[in-house]
This record gives C-alpha cells, structure tokens and sequence, in this order.
C-alpha cells in the first residue's frame, strides 16, 4: 500500500470507511510528515495534540456507525486568515501578534462538523496581499517542487501567494487539503504554482464569517487539493448560508462531487482572445492549446469568444482592493488586540503601532487606499474602477450567451526564486494578471494543474464559470484533469 | 497626479502610519509608479455605466430585530493589549 499520506481526501475516506486504517493513523502519518517538512515554513501553529483528539473523535463516531460526513477523520491545514477558537491567528502579520480568537469562523466551523481533523495553522501573505508568500512576518514558504534547468537551478521557490502555506502543504504531503481564500488569485495561482487544485467558489458560497478580511467586496474562501474530485467534497463541506455574514448565498449547498460525470459532450467553452498576451511566454501558449485540444477531444464545443475589458481588470482591482483594505485594516488600532507600540499621544500610539505592525506592502496598499478613498480623488480613482468593475462584469455576462465555461491558463509563469520580483511591486501584481478578472466579477473559478514548464515546473489551466456554476465548473475540471494526467510530483 | 512628498505625508496621517522624513520621497516613487500604471484605466469608456455595488445579484436580507448576541466582555478583552476594570485602555486624550 502506497503511503497514508499519498492518498487523496476520497481514496483515504474509503479507506476508513473500509476499515483499512483509523483516523488516528492517518492523522499520525501527517504529523509526522509535518515535523520533517518544517524546512518548508509551512506552519506558523502547528496543533498536534488538537489534531489528534479530533482524529480519535472521528474513530469512536466511525465505530458507532455515525461518521459525521464525508471529511470524517481527513486532515487539514488551515490558512492563518481563518480565526480558529484558542488557536494562534495571525493572518501573517506582526501585528496581530499573539490573537488567539474566542470564536471560530463560519467556514471552519462546518469543517469541522463534517469530522474533519486540524493539523495547523499555516504560512500566507501578510492579510492575504502578495502573490509569493514573501510578505508573512513568519518569512516565506518554499514551495516543495524544485527546477530541473534555468535561472532558478538549486534555489529555494516560492509557493505563490497569499495561500502559499496552504498549496506547499497540500503539494508537500503534509496535509490531505487545505483551506485557502482568494481575492485576486490567492487559491488559484498557488495551486498552479505547486501543481495542485485551487478553487475559488462564486462570491457569497463560502460564509466570510470569521475570515480576517483584506477586500470584503472580493475576498472568497475555498479548498486547495491534489484532485478535482477533492475539491468539490472539500467545497461541499465549507460552503453554507450563514446570517452571519449580509453577503452570504440563500440557498442549498449541492453536493458537487455528483456534477464529476466525465461527460462534457456538447459543452461550450469559451476561448477569450484577450488572454493572448503579449510577453507571456510560448509554454503557456502551448498548454493552452493542449487544454483547448483536450477538451474537444472530450466532446466539448469550442467557442471563440472576447472580454474587451480583460486588461483593465488588475488596475482596476489595485483600486478596489486596496481602498477595501485600507478601511478593513482601520481595525488594527494598539487598542483592542494585538502589537501595541506606545507612542507621545493616542494618535502617535496608532501611527506607531502600525508602522511598526504593518509590513511595507501592506502599508503601500493601506496607503493607495486611502489616498484613492480621500476628498477630491474618490470620483477619480474609486469610483471610476467600480465602473470598469461593472463593464468587466458585463464582459463575462455577454459571454455566457455562447459559452458555459471559460478555459484560459492561470498564471503568466511558473513559479520563480525567492527574492525575485521583490523590487518592482507590478511585476509581483502581474503574476494575478489571468486570475482578477474572475475575482472583479465574483464568478467561480478553479486551477488545475496541467503541465510543466520547460524547468519541470508545474502550469496550471484555469478555467471560470457563470455565478453559482460550480458543478458545471467541476465537470469541466473534472475532464481537463482526467486528460491531462498530471502526475508530476515534487 | 504625481504624489509630492507633502501629499504622501498627508497620506500617511489619513491612514495613521508613522512615516519618517527620510523615507518620504523613496515612498512617494513608489506610489507615484503604481498610480501611474493605474492610470490606463482612463481609456476605459465609462460614460454612462453604474458603478458596481453588488458583486452577485442578490437581494439584501432583513433579520429580526431581536438581541441575538451580548454578554461576552471577558472574550471581547481578552486579546486587548492593556485591558483595565473590563475597559480598553489608551493612551490619556485630555489633559
């Protein structure tokens, strides 16, 4: 038998159901996978003991008969933007330094319901901002997979970001999934980047509650995972109408593991030519290609079709996103939790605190907010990106009229060095150039990983559906996966 | 729109980060770049179109207006920097 911790969330919930091994050694295998990966900074609270209460929880409800749900027993990361009652939360900042919530948010709250089993809290981009997972106050997570040739020959590489910890764990086998959320691309281009599944739901799936926020307007939690079939079991357990929170979907939650039917015939998917951009490299080119290749073979009909305002989505979305952010980040304060630096005065205090709290990307985009939400400019610049917002929105509304889904690649590049790209905060934003359109629109989105490049590093397909289309999102996965075959491992 | 280094303090005021003097005009770079990349979004034509308010079409929901939480003062303070008496404490405002 291969490895517990080889197993994907589906073959090892078999596995337990069948008796072939418990969830305590399940959870044990991961443990201890956890402990010789720490070179991976991976974790930033690890929570073993927590870990493997739940696991012998989970055994004492399958010996009864009375499995909680389809996660029963499964371990899982959690990135540190999820409060996690009497669990360190971080969100990968100084200044919150040592918040340890009373409360425990909405979506690992239904985790936990369907019996899953918490291994830890892990790496991100500090408040979810940054695309490397160079950002964290914990320092950067490595990504487990290594380049074969080029510049980047025997250096450590980044993972992708923000939910950097959450794609190297998963990659790494030191989770069976993990939670991760997405504002720009924070899921999608780490699960391309470490050649796994990275999904974000349509805005409104997955409750907000509890989820420290960067971008209310954008912000959106979703599963990483090694397969497709994982992550509609994963989705099915984290989704959920909450009261909680005022932008939460009024409806029943499918089980989306049933849309895997394999069949796709008569399918229309989308082609945008906008996502021919110039300076992405020919690799990326050629696997989209391959991706559009394999799903006519499968049956699909392949559709030509434009989003004008494609390239106007990441200007845009570096407007919205940091003027959400900037009244977000108003909470942290020296006052109620968190760092405090004392200061001449109250205000001297709260400039203090958070010069010292924030990073410097954090304070760049707390700083292009506010000035874009100031007297004189808001019509300017805030407004003027929610009208582009809208014609973006329009773009894809138009576009359903001849296609279900939408097939592009996710990121620009595979994953880089660490240390590069540090200088130049656009070149770090154009790493999301594929995956904010999506994100501007709140449309359901998924990575799957495809190929890799020329320096044996992973690439992902991404693909995009209309609002609350995650099955048919999913089947189309589903197809894409099963052609590509992906089985490169770190 | 370039930023000058008066605009960028004032910036930082508005947003309460303490920025020092030295490092005014390397910030002010730095936004002035990413202000100017944003600046493309002035091709966008959009006379006439309403600016998003709601990401999803959904209809906004009205609870019952009945109390549903309260009582939690020790949870609220525990992670507070300095509590004092069950209160927040900050530096004196009033002299």
């Amino acid at each position: 038998m291969s490895a517990l911790t080889d197993l994907s969330i589906a073959r090892a919930g078999d596995g337990l159901d069948k008796g072939e091994f418990t969830a305590r050694e399940l959870t044990d295998a991961y443990l201890s996978a956890m402990e010789k990966g720490r070179a991976l900074n991976v974790y930033t609270a690890e929570t073993p003991d927590r870990a493997q209460a739940m696991a012998d929880a989970s055994d004492a409800r399958r010996a009864k008969g009375d499995a909680a749900g389809l996660l029963d027993g499964i371990p899982l990361a959690i990135k540190d933007l999820f409060c996690t009652e009497g669990v360190l939360s971080t969100a990968g900042s100084h200044i919150l330094d040592g918040f340890i919530p009373h409360y425990e948010s909405t979506v690992t709250r239904n985790l936990w319901d369907a019996g899953a089993v918490m291994l830890g809290k892990v790496n991100m981009d500090e408040f979810a901002m940054g695309s490397a997972n160079i950002t964290s106050h914990h320092g950067p997570t490595i990504n487990p997979w290594k380049a074969s040739s080029g510049d980047a020959v025997g250096k450590d590489l980044v993972p992708g970001g923000s939910s950097g910890g959450s794609a190297s764990a998963v990659a790494a086998r030191i989770a069976a999934g993990a939670t991760g959320t997405d504002t720009g691309g924070s899921i999608r281009q780490p699960g391309a980047f470490c050649g796994i599944v990275g999904m974000k739901p349509t805005y409104g799936r997955c409750s907000r509650w509890g989820i420290i926020a960067f971008a209310s307007s954008l912000d959106q939690a979703g599963p990483l995972t090694r397969t497709v079939e994982d992550s509609a079991l994963m989705l099915s357990a984290m989704a959920s109408y909450d009261p909680k929170d005022s932008t939460s979907f009024d409806q029943a939650v499918p089980d989306y593991a049933a849309a895997l039917t394999g069949d796709i015939k008569g399918l229309r998917v989308g082609v945008p030519a906008e996502y021919r951009m110039d300076g992405t490299p020919p690799e990326i080119e050629v696997l989209w290609l391959q991706g559009i290749d394999w799903l006519r073979d499968a049956g699909a009909e392949i559709v030509d079709i434009s989003l004008p305002h494609t390239k106007y989505a990441l200007p845009a979305y570096y407007i919205v996103a940091p003027a959400e952010a900037s009244s977000n980040l108003a909470r942290y304060d020296g006052v109620r939790y968190g760092l405090r630096v004392e200061g001449e005065d109250l205000t001297d205090t709260y400039e203090r605190t958070r010069a010292e709290g924030f990073g410097a990307e954090v304070q760049r985009r707390v700083m292009i907010g506010t000035y874009v939400l100031s007297a004189g400019y808001y019509d300017a610049y805030y407004l003027k990106a929610q009208r582009v917002r809208t014609r973006i929105a329009d773009d894809f509304r138009a576009a359903w009229n001849s296609c279900d889904v939408i097939l592009t690649p996710t990121t620009p590049n595979a994953a880089f060095a660490i240390g590069e790209k540090m200088d130049d905060p656009i070149a770090m934003y154009l790493n999301d150039i594929f995956t904010v359109p999506a994100s501007m629109a709140g449309l359901p989105a998924i990575s799957v990983p495809a190929g890799l490049s020329g320096d044996g590093l992973p690439l992902g397909l991404h693909l995009i559906a209309p609002a609350f289309g995650e099955e048919t999102l999913f089947r189309a996965a589903g197809v894409l996966e099963a052609a590509a075959a992906f089985d490169a491992r770190p | 729109m370039a930023l000058d280094t008066d605009t960028v303090r004032r910036i930082a005021r508005l947003a309460r980060i303490h920025v020092d003097d030295a490092e005014l005009a390397p910030l002010a770079d730095e936004l002035n770049n990413i202000l100017g990349w944003i600046e493309q979004l002035d091709e966008v034509d959009t006379d006439g179109v309403a600016p998003m308010t709601s990401v999803v079409e959904m209809v906004q929901r009205l609870r019952a207006d009945v109390m549903n939480d309260g009582d939690l003062q020790e949870d609220v303070l525990a992670n507070a920097p300095d509590p004092a008496d069950g209160f927040f404490t900050a530096p004196k405002v009033v002299e």
